[in-house]
C-alpha cells in the first residue's frame, strides 16, 4: 500500500490543508472562508435593516453604524463576493481545460493566504480601537480625518488581501492560455473559462491603480505625506479617480464569473447549447473593456464639468448593450429548449428579470442631469443591490447548488434548495424593490436614523422584513450544506446532463484531476461524447507518469509574515508604542526570509508514476478501474 | 539519469555553422539598435542644450522616450523574438494595459480638471 491511499489522522489532514496547493483544496478553502465572511457582513446588514425598522431608533450607535455600513460594504465585495468566485474559478477552471493544476500552484497557495489574513486582520479592527467607518469607498476627504486606527485597517488589510487577489488573477490569466488540453482552442473554451480569463485580466489591469490609492492613503496617515490634502497642496479628488479606476472595473471582476456561471447552468438546464457562443465572448471583452472608460460617471456631481459628464455618460449607456447581447442569448438557450427547473436552474431564471432590473436603473443613473437628483439616495443602494444581489449571489448560490456535486460528490436537496430559493429571492425583492421609492422620496443612503412623519417609516419596515426572510433564505442554505455531509455520494455526471469536461471526470476526483489528458473534440466535449454513446472522453495520451507539485509551508509563511508587519506599520505613527517598528522589522524579516528560502532552494515537485496512479484510481473506483 | 541532468548533445558541423551566422546577424541587430538608442539620447539632451521652447522639448523627449520603451521591449527584452513563448500574447497584454492607462491620462489632462 502506497501513501497515497493510506488514511491520514486529522492533525495530518489540517496540515495538508494548510501547505495545500492543489487547486480543488484551496478551492474548498476559498469557499469556507467566502462563506465566513459572507455570513458575517450579512450579520452587519442585518443590525442596520434593524436600526432603521423603525424612525429615531438608537439600536446602535451612529459612530458604530457607519462602522457597520464600511465594513458591509467592504467586506461584501472584497472578502465574500471576490473570494467565492475564486472558489468557483480554482475549482473549475483547471478541469475544464483539461488541466492537472494551474499554472502557478505555489502562488495560488500564497494568493489564498494573503487574501485571508488580510481579512481577518480587517476584521481584528472591531475588537482593536473600532473599524473603519468612512464607507467602503473610504473618500479621503473623509477618511483622513478619520480618529484611531479603522482607516490604516482598512488600508493596510486591503493591500495584503488585494496583492492575493492580483496573484490569483495573473495565476489564471496563464492557466488559461497556457494549459488547455489538446483541441481546447479558444473558441472552444466553456463559457465560464472565458468570463474568468477576461474577469482575471481586469484584476490585473484594475488591482494597481488601487494598490497606489491604498500606498497614497498610508503615506497621508501614517507619515503626513498630503497627496489628498488639499490645504497643503494636495488633491482630494484623486483618490475618488484612482479608487473608481479600479472600482467600476471591480463591478465586472464580479459580474462577469457570475455570468460565465449563469452560461453553464442555462444549456445544461435547456439541454441545448448555448445560444450565441461566439457573440457571448465578445460581449464578455467588450463589457472588460468598456468596464474601464467609464470610471468617472460615480462622480458626476463631483464637479467634473458638461463635457467629462457627457462623455462618460454615453460610454456607460454603451456598456448596456454587450449586456443585452448577454441577456437575448441567454433567453434564446432557454427558448425551445427542453428545460429542467432544477434550483440552479431556478436561480437563473430568477437572475434574468433581477439582473435587468438593475441593470435598467443603471442606465438611469448614466443619465448625468437625472443622477444629480439620485445620487446619493436610496434609489442608489437599491440599485447596486440589485445587481450585486440579484446578478452575483444568484449566481453564487445556484452555482452551489450545481457544482456542489463537483466540490464534494454530495448533492444538495433539491426541495430544500427551491424552499430556499422562494424565501431568498422573494426576501430580496421586498428587501430592494421598495428602496427605489425610498430614494425617489428623497431619503439619503449611509444615515443611520430618521425622523417620522415623511412617509419612509412602513417603507423601512417592509424593507427590514425584506432582509431578515434573506437572511432566513442563507441560514436554510448553510443547513442544505450541512445536511449534505450525510448525503449519498452523487458520481459522475449527476444531473445527467453535464457538458463541459468537468462533469466528465470520474467521482471522486482523483487530487491529478485527469489519469489521461483528454482530447476536446468540440464546444461542450462531453455532451459531444455522450451523443455519441461514448462513456469516456477521448484520450489524447497513453497512461504515463504525471508530473505534480509538491505542498508547501511557505505561502502560510510568507502571508503571516505580512500579517505581523501590517500590525507594526498600523501602530507606528503611535508616540507612545516604539516597540512597533521591531514588530514591523520582524515581520518583514520573515515574509523576505521565506521568500529568500523558496528563492534558493529548488522544488521540481515529483513524478506520480503509471502504478501509483492504477492503485490510486482501484482505492478509489474499485477493482478493474473506472470504466 | 535523472530529469534535471543537462543532456550534453555534440553539435554538427552544419549546425554550428547555422549557429555562428544566426547569432552574428542578431548581434548586428543588437549593436544596431544600441547606437540608435544612444543617438536618441543624445538628441534629447541637445535639445534641452539648444534651449528651444519648452512645449517643443517636452512633448519632443516624451516621444522619444515612447520610442526608447518599444526598442528596448522588443530588441533587448525579446519581444520581437518569434521563439519567446506566448510572445504575442505578452505583447497584446502589455499594449491593452498602456493602451488602458493611456486614456486615464488623456481623460485626465482634457476632460478632467480636477
Amino acid at each position: 500500500m502506497s501513501s497515497y491511499t493510506q488514511k491520514k489522522s486529522f492533525g495530518a489532514i489540517v496540515w495538508d490543508y494548510i501547505t495545500t496547493v492543489d487547486h480543488k483544496k484551496l478551492a474548498i478553502m476559498y469557499l469556507l472562508a467566502g462563506t465566513l465572511f459572507f455570513a458575517i457582513a450579512g450579520f452587519e446588514a442585518l443590525l442596520m435593516r434593524i436600526q432603521l425598522m423603525k424612525p429615531n431608533n438608537d439600536f446602535v450607535s451612529a459612530g458604530f453604524f457607519n462602522e457597520l455600513l464600511t465594513m458591509h460594504g467592504t467586506t461584501m465585495l472584497f472578502l465574500a463576493a471576490t473570494p467565492l468566485l475564486f472558489a468557483f474559478m480554482n475549482m473549475l477552471v483547471p478541469l475544464q481545460i483539461g488541466a492537472r493544476d494551474v499554472a502557478f500552484p505555489f502562488l495560488n497557495s500564497l494568493g489564498f493566504w494573503l487574501f485571508f489574513l488580510g481579512a481577518v486582520f480587517l476584521h481584528l479592527s472591531f475588537f482593536m480601537g473600532g473599524a473603519p467607518d468612512a464607507g467602503w469607498t473610504s473618500y479621503a476627504s473623509l477618511s483622513l480625518y478619520s480618529p484611531g486606527h479603522g482607516i490604516d485597517f482598512y488600508v493596510l488589510g486591503l493591500q495584503i488581501s488585494g496583492a492575493g487577489t492580483l496573484i490569483s488573477g495573473i495565476n489564471f490569466i496563464v492557466t488559461i492560455i497556457t494549459m488547455r488540453a489538446p483541441g481546447m482552442t479558444f473558441m472552444r473554451m466553456p463559457l465560464f473559462t472565458w468570463t474568468a480569463m477576461i474577469s482575471s485580466a481586469l484584476i490585473l489591469f484594475a488591482f494597481p491603480p488601487l494598490t497606489i490609492g491604498l500606498l497614497m492613503m498610508l503615506f497621508d496617515r501614517m507619515f503626513g505625506g498630503n497627496f489628498f490634502d488639499h490645504t497643503m497642496g494636495g488633491n482630494t479628488v484623486i483618490w475618488e479617480h484612482l479608487f473608481w479606476i479600479f472600482g467600476h472595473p471591480e463591478v465586472y471582476i464580479l459580474v462577469l464569473p457570475a455570468f460565465g456561471l449563469f452560461s453553464e447552468i442555462i444549456p445544461t438546464f435547456s439541454r441545448k447549447r448555448l445560444f450565441g457562443y461566439s457573440s457571448m465572448v465578445f460581449a464578455t471583452i467588450l463589457i472588460g473593456f468598456l468596464g474601464f472608460m467609464v470610471w468617472a460617471h460615480h462622480m458626476f456631481t463631483t464637479g467634473l464639468g458638461p463635457t467629462a459628464n457627457a462623455i462618460f455618460a454615453v460610454a456607460t449607456m454603451a456598456i448596456g448593450v454587450p449586456t443585452g447581447m448577454k441577456v437575448f442569448n441567454w433567453i434564446l438557450t432557454i427558448w425551445g429548449g427542453s428545460i429542467k427547473v432544477t434550483t440552479p436552474m431556478l436561480y437563473a431564471l430568477g437572475f434574468i428579470p433581477s439582473f435587468v432590473a438593475g441593470g435598467v436603473t443603471g442606465v438611469m443613473q448614466a443619465a448625468a442631469p437625472l443622477d444629480y437628483q439620485l445620487h446619493d439616495s436610496y434609489f442608489i443602494v437599491a440599485h447596486f443591490h440589485y445587481v450585486i444581489v440579484g446578478g452575483i449571489v444568484t449566481a453564487l448560490f445556484g452555482s452551489a447548488h450545481f457544482y456542489w456535486p463537483i466540490f464534494f460528490n454530495r448533492m444538495l436537496n433539491e426541495t430544500l434548495g427551491k424552499i430556499t430559493f422562494w424565501v431568498f429571492f422573494i426576501g430580496f425583492h421586498l428587501t430592494f424593490f421598495i428602496q427605489h421609492f425610498l430614494g425617489l422620496m428623497g431619503m439619503p443612503r449611509r444615515v443611520f436614523t430618521y425622523m417620522e412623519g415623511q412617509g419612509w417609516d412602513n417603507f423601512n419596515l417592509i424593507s427590514t422584513i425584506g432582509a431578515l426572510m434573506m437572511g432566513v433564505g442563507v441560514i436554510l442554505l448553510v443547513i442544505n450544506c450541512l445536511l449534505s455531509i450525510k448525503g449519498e455520494p452523487a458520481g459522475r455526471d449527476p444531473w445527467g446532463d453535464g457538458r463541459t469536461l468537468e462533469w466528465s471526470i470520474p467521482q471522486p476526483i482523483p487530487f491529478y484531476n485527469f489519469r489521461q489528458t483528454p482530447l476536446v473534440r468540440g464546444l461542450d466535449t462531453w455532451w459531444i461524447e455522450k451523443q455519441e454513446g461514448n462513456t469516456e472522453v477521448t484520450f489524447a495520451e497513453p497512461v504515463g507518469d504525471v508530473h505534480m507539485p509538491n505542498n508547501s509551508a511557505i505561502p502560510v509563511v510568507i502571508s503571516l509574515g505580512m500579517f505581523i508587519a501590517a500590525f507594526g506599520a498600523l501602530y507606528n505613527p503611535d508616540a507612545d508604542k516604539p516597540w512597533s517598528i521591531y514588530i514591523l522589522i520582524i515581520g518583514l524579516a520573515i515574509t523576505f526570509g521565506a521568500m529568500l528560502t523558496r528563492s534558493l532552494k529548488d522544488d521540481h515537485g515529483f513524478h506520480l508514476h503509471k502504478e501509483d496512479i492504477l492503485e490510486i484510481e482501484e482505492h478509489l473506483y474499485g477493482k478493474g478501474g473506472n470504466k | 539519469m535523472s530529469s534535471h541532468d543537462t543532456p550534453i548533445v555534440a553539435k554538427s558541423q552544419a549546425q554550428y555553422e547555422y549557429d555562428r551566422h544566426h547569432n552574428a546577424l542578431h548581434m548586428r541587430k543588437q549593436v544596431v539598435n544600441f547606437a540608435i538608442m544612444i543617438f536618441l539620447t543624445f538628441i534629447a539632451f541637445g535639445m534641452a542644450a539648444a534651449g528651444f521652447s519648452k512645449y517643443l522639448i517636452f512633448p519632443f523627449i516624451l516621444l522619444l522616450a515612447g520610442v526608447q520603451v518599444v526598442l528596448q521591449l522588443y530588441s533587448f527584452m525579446h519581444l520581437e523574438d518569434k521563439k519567446t513563448h506566448f510572445g504575442e500574447v505578452i505583447g497584446f497584454f502589455m499594449w491593452v494595459g498602456i493602451f488602458i492607462a493611456f486614456t486615464f491620462f488623456l481623460a485626465f489632462l482634457t476632460i478632467i480638471w480636477w
